[in-house]
């Protein structure tokens, strides 16, 4: 392999590493806060607001029947506004992450939704504020699914950042579009899988390893 | 009176109550009182019908019936976990169903509650657990790992502070939330079938611990359950309830001797003495007509006009060769009550309907030709 493509190699898994992780801590910290709301104004939740519920569900499912490829499109002129231009890598977090958020809040809130109606309610008995019930019952209770779910969304992301090349980020699902496809270097777009397949099979072991630490259930 | 008290409630006497809990109104007067209690679910469901009665304070009170009675709901609303659709409930004369959110914290926070299945966090430790309702209302980390280990030492879990629920057994899960329903150092302990989920032999040591608690700080505990053998085993009260109807309600040991309604007498079979099946079998309802033969008896004593022991002379004054052949006798809060079903010789029977044959009820069950 030639140092320039080596290189390439590198920029290339530092651009996913990034596009990846800056959408995936956007995407988990609003999804959970989503999740959060979807749950505690649900009827019969801590805060019950029917309307507000049914109208950030709708939201939420709008997010997520557009498939990612066309969101990155229609929402060129929002990734615009908010960070100045429609190309690059941040040109892709935006599109990347909102994807992300609606996925998340959707994965999150089955496990917010898990958490033992028993355990709220001795919560209630033992004079627990609202607030508290959230903080130190549903969140804790939660937390091995909900790890669960943010691995499941890292690797959705991976698999996502991969298209961002149609608005010039780069990355690695780029590298092998352009350099595998387009330029018929089968040997490329093999590597590139095997680095993916390495990438997401650590993340996947080291999520499974994190959720059975925080996992006192058994 | 409580019931003019009651008409105004305020957050003043609530506060007050919490921070000395000593200085609470008479001891005389009801801890809590239902008033008319109503519950309809969505969908028109009556699971409760305008029931009253009062809780003693400092007594141990149960609360019985099938499931499906009512007896969750009404234990659920002395905390407000659930609102009733009518009538009141009364804590120390306050109306519950008027306190607001805050008031209803405070409140909760002198009520502590114990669950069928126990209900403890599994992400946190027994100390944790046990210390959280404290840390959320704003005590000290010193102050709250003193009265954690107070609370672990009383229930005889001092060694498994660090221990996460899921190591322990039922029965040391309940201990732990028996400790956590206490750390608030609470006037009321409500106990929402805390035993069903133990086997028999933990059950015994839970409800012994539960009467200990009862002896030793005073509070008044509210149980509910669907086993009269809890009931028997620690209640001063107890309460029937059948299809959201107040069936009846008094001391244990006269609701267990002369029960009124037929769901108490449903709820008491398991432990009535019948007749054996054997001897049912070879029951005639006449003497045998060539003479000889017993007849089969089953005396009633309820614990009313003998509570200090069945005197077995009057048994014998019916016949001396009577025969015990099934029964028992328990006794109940310093009551001696029970069945028993004996034989006695169709001969000696005419002659005997004696004097000192005295149980408090008693009937001829039937007769066998020759011995039983």
């Amino acid at each position: 392999m030639s140092p320039t493509m080596f290189e390439r190699y590198l920029r290339a898994f530092g651009e996913t590493l990034t596009m990846v992780g800056v959408s995936v801590t956007i995407a988990i910290a609003s999804g959970l806060t989503l999740a959060l709301l979807l749950v505690a104004t649900a009827p019969g939740g801590l805060y019950p607001r029917q309307r507000f519920n049914k109208g950030l569900s709708v939201v939420v499912n709008v997010f997520r029947a557009v498939p990612f490829i066309i969101l990155l499109v229609a929402l060129l002129p929002f990734t615009r506004l908010i960070v100045g231009t429609t190309l690059g890598i941040w040109a892709a977090i935006v599109p990347l992450s909102i994807h992300l958020i609606a996925f998340y809040t959707r994965v999150a809130q089955v496990s917010l939704n898990e958490v033992d109606h028993g355990l709220i309610e001795a919560a209630r008995a033992m004079g627990f504020r609202r607030w508290h019930i959230v903080r130190h019952v549903i969140l804790p209770e939660a937390l091995p699914g909900l790890i669960g779910g943010m691995t499941v969304c890292v690797i959705a992301m991976i698999n996502a950042s991969a298209m961002a090349g149609a608005v010039g980020a780069g990355g690695l699902g780029d590298l092998a579009i352009r350099y595998g496809y387009e330029r018929y270097e089968t040997q490329v777009l093999f590597e590139i899988i095997a680095i993916l397949i390495v990438l997401v099979t650590s993340v996947q072991f080291g999520g499974e390893w994190l959720s059975r630490r925080v996992d006192h259930r058994r | 009176m409580l019931w003019k008290r009651a008409t105004a409630p305020s957050a003043a006497q609530l506060t007050a109550a919490n921070l000395t809990p000593a200085a609470s109104p008479d001891p005389s007067s009801p801890h809590i009182l239902f008033d008319g209690m109503r519950k309809t679910y969505p969908g028109g469901v009556e699971a409760l019908q305008a029931v009253s009665f009062a809780i003693p304070r400092g007594s141990v009170f149960g609360i019985i019936g099938r499931s499906g009675a009512g007896k969750s709901t009404l234990l659920r609303a002395i905390n407000m976990l659930e609102r009733p659709s009518g009538g009141r409930v009364l804590v120390d004369g306050i109306d519950v169903g008027g306190l607001g959110e805050e008031d209803l914290v405070r409140l909760r926070r002198r009520i502590g509650m114990i669950f069928q299945h126990f209900n403890l966090l599994s992400a946190k430790t027994v100390r944790e657990n046990v210390g959280l309702p404290l840390k959320v209302a704003g005590v000290g980390a010193a102050e709250v790992r003193r009265r954690v280990d107070d609370l672990l030492d009383l229930v005889g879990l001092a060694d498994k502070a660090e221990v996460y629920p899921s190591k322990l057994s039922g029965g040391q899960k309940q201990r732990v939330g028996i400790a956590r329903a206490l750390v608030h150092r609470p006037e009321i302990l409500l106990c929402d079938e805390a035993t069903s989920a133990l086997d028999p032999e933990t059950t015994h040591a839970i409800l012994g611990l539960l009467r200990d608690i009862n002896a030793k700080l005073g509070l008044t505990i509210v149980l509910i359950t669907h086993d009269m053998a809890v009931i028997r085993a620690i209640c001063d009260e107890v309460m029937v309830l059948d299809r959201g109807h107040r069936v009846e309600h008094g001391p244990v040991w006269s609701v267990f001797g002369t029960p009124q309604g037929d769901a108490t007498r449903a709820l008491l079979r398991p432990l009535r003495h019948g007749l054996p099946d054997d001897i049912a079998r070879r029951l005639q309802p006449d003497p045998p007509k060539q003479g000889g033969g017993q007849a089969v008896l089953s005396l009633r004593f309820t614990g009313e006009s003998h509570p200090e022991g069945i005197s077995l002379a009057s048994l014998l004054a019916l016949a001396p060769d009577a025969k015990l052949l099934h029964g028992g006798i328990d006794r109940i809060q310093g009551h001696a009550q029970g069945d028993l079903v004996i034989a006695v010789p169709v001969a000696a029977m005419r002659s005997a309907a004696g004097s000192r044959f005295s149980p408090d009820s008693w009937k001829v069950l039937g007769y066998v030709a020759d011995d039983v």
